[in-house]
């Protein structure tokens, strides 16, 4: 008992340690929360550009090039993303390494994000499009008024699975030797010699952060379909 | 009919070819202002496919329909300006299940009418009332029977003020002791004078409501006329076969 109390100690409190751990939190949440919401934005329009090609044949270059991106998005390691982005789009320009990752995770995540979306919009029955089409209402309306909501609603435990995949694969930011929850815990590693305080600390720190995500989801999902008995 | 009412739609020549088989095979007819049509057939006749091209939800092969005299099948026609004069009811109601009964009926008006939000419920509880169904206003259709919902959805269709209204096969879905419901607000609006197209297999419907009964049979219009006529002094021998196992 003492000695773990001691290791907690050393590991978390002496030279303010911790503060690797809160500051790589900081930036593990920037990064995540960044690329949640522009993967949602990217994931939505390439949804729509593909769905809006497969129902009126339009935007051929477009969904050419949607398909290209969810393709090699999908095809190609996470890590190896990052590395690109890093050391060869952004090589030559002096970005932030925060900026190179949100825009590498976000990039990722629409990939997933858009066939989630895709699969929602697809779900819907197609009596609720032709009736929102039969009041005179246009495609685009028909979509944000009448489709999406619902396609919304059936997605949302897709949708959340992606993000909590997402808030946990922003742990290879260390490839760009970026200082996010997961490096800070293997700085406290490398300069303690422990292994499992700081690890299992900061694992700790992942799991209550989906558990809150989940909890948070799963309350979304309740006041959703609340409103529909 | 009389022939001084005005003609709404005209249909001429209209086919959808799905391969081989000829879901539609030529129907040319004539819908006036004020008029009760009712299509009556054997399922895969083609009478729903033929309602849906009405409003283009089907898109016809070759054939040309004329809505108020604007050809509807030519590309250049802005549909969904056609269809805001055009209601539909369908078979599954296809209420929007995400919103209340209310929210249902004032969202097109508001949205191509630019109603304002106090305008357009006012509209919508106007005609819930009328179907007797202003309490339900607030409630989500999952709340609603079969009956009720067909009922929302057919003044949904009215709050948009169409001029003509297409019915496909409205009481199908609905068990035996909610057709009459429905019925009864199809009847009252034929009364009101609404132009209507009804795709229907209640034949007593057709026979009281309708002023020209169709019968669709392969694609074609076999037969049509006055419900008499079709009802009581059928020519065809198809006609006849598909009545006596009807009636």
């Amino acid at each position: 008992m003492e000695s773990i109390k001691e290791k907690f100690i050393d590991n978390f409190i002496t030279d303010d340690r911790w503060r690797y751990i809160w500051n790589g939190l900081g930036v593990t949440l920037k990064i995540a929360v960044f690329a949640v919401i522009f993967g949602i934005l990217i994931g939505a329009l390439v949804a729509i550009v593909r769905s809006a090609h497969d129902k009126t044949g339009r935007f051929k270059v477009l969904n050419w090039f949607c398909k290209l991106y969810t393709t090699v998005i999908r095809g190609t390691p996470m890590v190896l993303q990052l590395l690109i982005m890093y050391f060869v789009v952004f090589a030559t320009v002096g970005v932030s390494k925060v900026f190179v990752a949100i825009v590498a995770f976000s990039l990722n995540s629409g990939a997933y994000v858009s066939e989630i979306f895709r699969s929602g919009i697809m779900s819907v029955d197609s009596g609720q499009e032709e009736a929102g089409r039969s009041l005179g209402l246009s495609y685009g309306q028909t979509m944000w008024y009448i489709i999406i909501p619902q396609a919304f609603k059936n997605v949302l435990p897709a949708l959340a699975n992606e993000f909590i995949t997402l808030l946990k694969e922003t742990s290879v930011s260390g490839y760009i030797a970026l200082a996010d929850l997961t490096k800070g815990g293997d700085i406290i590693r490398s300069q303690t010699y422990d292994a499992f305080m700081p690890l299992v600390g900061v694992a700790v720190v992942y799991l209550i952060m989906v558990c809150l995500l989940s909890a948070g989801v799963t309350k979304l999902e309740g006041r959703l379909r609340s409103s529909e008995r | 009919m009389n022939d001084k009412s005005r003609s709404l739609i005209q249909v001429e020549a209209l086919a959808k070819h799905y391969g081989n088989l000829h879901a539609l095979d030529g129907i040319t007819t004539t819908i006036h202002e004020g008029e009760v049509v009712v299509i009556i057939g054997p399922s895969g006749s083609g009478k729903s496919t033929f309602l849906r091209s009405l409003n283009l939800l089907e898109t016809p092969t070759s054939g040309r329909i004329l809505v108020d005299g604007v050809d509807i099948t030519d590309p250049k026609t802005d549909i969904d300006v056609h269809r805001r004069k055009m209601g539909m009811v369908f078979q599954q109601f296809n209420l929007f299940p995400h919103m209340t009964v209310l929210k249902n009926m004032t969202l097109a008006p508001m949205r191509l009418l630019k109603l304002s939000e106090k305008d357009a419920a006012a509209r919508a509880m106007e005609y819930l009332e009328r179907v007797g169904l202003a309490d339900r206003a607030n409630t989500y259709p999952a709340m609603l029977s079969g009956g009720q919902k067909q009922r929302v959805a057919i003044v949904r269709a009215l709050c948009m003020n169409p001029e003509v209204m297409l019915f496909d096969e409205p009481t199908s879905a609905l068990d035996p002791e909610m057709v009459g419901e429905v019925l009864d607000v199809m009847k009252n609006l034929a009364q009101a004078g609404m132009t209507m197209v009804v795709v229907t297999h209640e034949m007593g419907f057709a026979r009281e409501v309708g002023e020209r009964v169709i019968f669709m049979d392969e694609g074609k219009m076999l037969e049509e006329g006055t419900p008499s006529a079709i009802f009581d002094h059928p020519q065809s021998e198809r006609l006849q076969a598909f009545l006596a196992k009807v009636l």
